[in-house]
């Protein structure tokens, strides 16, 4: 089992630097090929060429490539030091630079936005997971039922309803019809039930959208489960029908419940985009949107780095469970 | 069709509706049936017999022949667990030790299952749990009927693992089911149900997943275990070779039905009906002349929707044309006494099947 987990530790590790190479690349070198001038940008349009060549020089763009990603590592762990241009800046570890347009910290504006958009996919994915697996389960132990077609209907209803959709719905109807509830973001912070309040629908919104795959997979997953010969054994020892489901079957049905969980989990951390657009929440996702409407590099680049480590240790997470729940991965 | 059924008894007195066996489990006139979009198929379809505590009952048949459904039906596992609209519809009376299984209370059967009755799967690999460890699901199959703590549960689990030969069973009762071979999983299988010493066990067939040399040593387990326990059981299998070795009465089934019954050496040496004759055929054996070829049973297994009316085993009978007036295909044969306890369904007369066993078949064997 401690195999196991430095394995995939390391095998973590090694993903997260390739994955820098490439935004790296992707970021820093797609522009030059396009003939985009990443200075340019960044001082603006009316730039004079001086101030130009002072940003090349403080940002180290007329250096090579490798030596840029080398002194972007390096900043993540021990800091960098702009200089040139005449001013000299210190940008402590974490550093991933500064922002083309608000010229801020790129490091404390993800964690400024980071717990807003955990809060957002942590609350839903309670949601999604409780009432979507019920309701998979209820489906699966009354195929056929009219609750059976309903649930499946309404599955399919919120797995094609784009969020900007239902969300919208939902904000027309709860907070601007009958005014329940102020849908105001409010951290929390400054005050738990202000908090609740704004997040109450886009939790309820995305959590539709995510319950309803769920549903759908863990219906499919339970009735493959139960034909299963072991549990018609766990049957035959005399086991109560609840012991049966709730035991035998459901650690089954877990195992692909928690892969799924794992990614869309990551992914949703990374920030979710529409979500966070359509009730105008200070996440990551409204982060990085604006970042790319403004062609803000070094901001687009930290989200992506967040997004993968959260891919990343989502996935390692769920990998030990699976380990846990299921003993016949550990050999492998 | 009742009536007819009601009479297709299997072996000694004629039952009647009426109550009060004397046998330890009794099956009277078990039907099987379920509905599905093509029709309606009939797995059981009138079987009855009876098993005294100690003895052994070997049931024969080729695939689909109604076996497995019958032993799950005795085991109530048609109906545990029947979700959505296709349930199995199931008639008769199965008798267990003074209680009716099909009336009675499902949570009472449930009570039942694993402690008075138990099963052997076939395949043990699919039928254990694979996120459990043997220990685990031992220790649950115990404490369902007997309320211990878990440590006692746990000594039991290892004792009976000990019982059916598992070296080191201290150990191997925290391994998981794909970390033993197949044999060892059979007799984990075997330790599992045993353990509330049930007084009778179904093995539903136990040898057809493992290996040839592993079959005989997962047979002599069972009969030592049955002397042990001095339980009833239940053998089923398509394999001759098996009941041979263990069976004191064999069933042979075709179509849903009983064709012949009746104890082992009987039904052996001298078979009273055309498909236990081809089975016999068809079986390899080693104590004969060096032999051309096997005798294969022309044709396939019957559909059980549309079981062919009279004899169920007439398109495949060679001797179907014997009988006059067309009789085997238009009228179910009756299961007639050919012996002391034994039973076969046939419309050739005694006489004509002694002739063709002793001069046809017997000697080709």
């Amino acid at each position: 089992m401690l195999a196991y987990l430095i394995r995939r530790l390391f095998a973590a590790v090694v993903m997260l630097v390739v994955i820098v190479m490439v935004v790296f690349g992707i970021f820093f070198l797609v522009p030059k090929w396009a003939g985009v001038d990443i200075a340019a940008s960044f001082v603006g349009k009316q730039a004079d060429p001086a101030s130009v060549e002072a940003v090349r020089e403080k940002l180290g763009l007329n250096t090579p490539i490798y030596s840029q990603v080398w002194e972007f590592f390096k900043g993540i762990f021990v800091g960098r030091t702009y200089s040139g241009g005449g001013d000299v800046t210190h940008c402590a570890a974490p550093c991933f630079g500064y922002s083309f347009r608000s010229e801020q910290a790129v490091w404390p504006v993800l964690t400024d936005r980071f717990p807003v958009t955990l809060g957002l996919a942590l609350g839903a994915a309670v949601l999604w997971l409780v009432f979507g697996v019920a309701a998979g389960v209820l489906s699966a132990l009354k195929r056929g039922s009219l609750w059976d077609r309903g649930a499946m209907v309404v599955a399919l209803a919120g797995v094609s309803l784009p969020i900007y959709f239902t969300g919208l719905l939902s904000l027309a109807i709860f907070a601007f019809g009958l005014k329940w509830i102020d849908a105001q973001y409010v951290p929390l912070s400054q005050s738990f039930g202000g908090y609740l309040g704004g997040m109450i629908l886009p939790w309820i919104t995305l959590a539709f959208l995510y319950a309803a795959m769920y549903a759908r997979i863990t219906r499919a997953t339970m009735l493959e489960i139960l034909g299963e010969d072991y549990i018609r054994t766990a049957r035959a020892k005399g086991l109560k029908e609840q012991v049966v489901i709730g035991k035998h079957a459901m650690r089954s049905t877990m195992t692909p419940i928690l892969t799924m969980l794992g990614m869309d989990l990551g992914a949703l951390i990374g920030g979710a985009i529409l979500t966070e657009s359509t009730f105008n929440l200070p996440g990551l996702g409204r982060a990085v949107l604006d970042a790319i409407r403004n062609q803000d590099l070094p901001i687009i680049l930290g989200v992506t780095l967040i997004t993968s480590l959260a891919v990343l240790l989502a996935n390692l997470v769920v990998d030990v469970l699976y380990a846990v729940i299921d003993p016949r991965v550990r050999l492998a | 069709m009742t009536e007819l059924s009601k009479t297709g008894a299997a072996v000694g007195e004629p039952t009647s509706a009426s109550p009060a066996p004397n046998s330890f489990l009794e099956v009277r006139d078990l039907k099987v049936h379920f509905p599905t979009d093509d029709g309606l198929v009939k797995s059981v379809d009138g079987l009855s017999f009876k098993l005294e505590k100690g003895k052994t009952l070997g049931i024969v048949g080729e695939s689909g022949s109604g076996k497995s459904v019958t032993s799950l039906g005795i085991m109530g596992l048609h109906t545990a667990g029947q979700y959505g609209k296709r349930k199995a519809r199931i008639s008769g009376e199965i008798w267990l030790d003074g209680t009716e299984l099909l009336t009675a209370d499902p949570d009472e059967v449930r009570k039942l299952r694993g402690r008075q009755m138990a099963m052997i799967f076939q395949d043990p690999l699919s039928a254990l749990h694979p996120y459990y460890t043997i220990g685990q699901q031992i220790v649950e199959a115990y404490r369902i009927h007997h309320d211990v703590d878990k440590k006692t549960a746990k000594r039991r689990a290892v004792e009976m693992l000990d019982r059916v030969g598992i070296p080191q069973p201290d150990k191997r009762v925290d391994s998981y089911p794909h970390e033993f071979s197949g044999g060892m999983r059979q007799r984990a299988m075997i330790a599992m149900s045993l353990v509330n010493n049930p007084e009778l066990l179904i093995a539903d067939e136990p040898t057809t997943a493992l290996d040839v040399t592993v079959q005989a040593q997962i047979l002599d387990l069972i009969r030592d275990l049955q002397k042990e326990f001095g339980s009833a059981v239940i053998i089923i299998t398509h394999d001759l070779g098996v009941v041979a070795e263990l069976a004191d009465d064999i069933l042979v089934m075709y179509g849903g039905r009983c064709v012949e019954r009746g104890p082992a050496e009987k039904v052996f040496y001298e078979p009273r009906h055309p498909y236990t004759w081809g089975l016999l055929g068809s079986m390899p054996r080693l104590d004969r002349e060096q032999q051309e070829r096997l005798i294969p049973v022309k044709g396939s297994p019957p559909s059980l929707i549309n079981i062919p009316s009279g004899c169920a085993f007439n398109p495949r009978c060679p001797y179907a044309d014997i009988p006059k007036d067309d009789v085997t295909r238009t009228v179910r044969p009756e299961l007639t006494e050919v012996g002391g306890r034994h039973w076969a369904a046939c419309h050739m007369t005694q006489e004509q099947r002694e002739r063709i066993w002793t001069e046809e078949i017997a000697p080709k064997l």
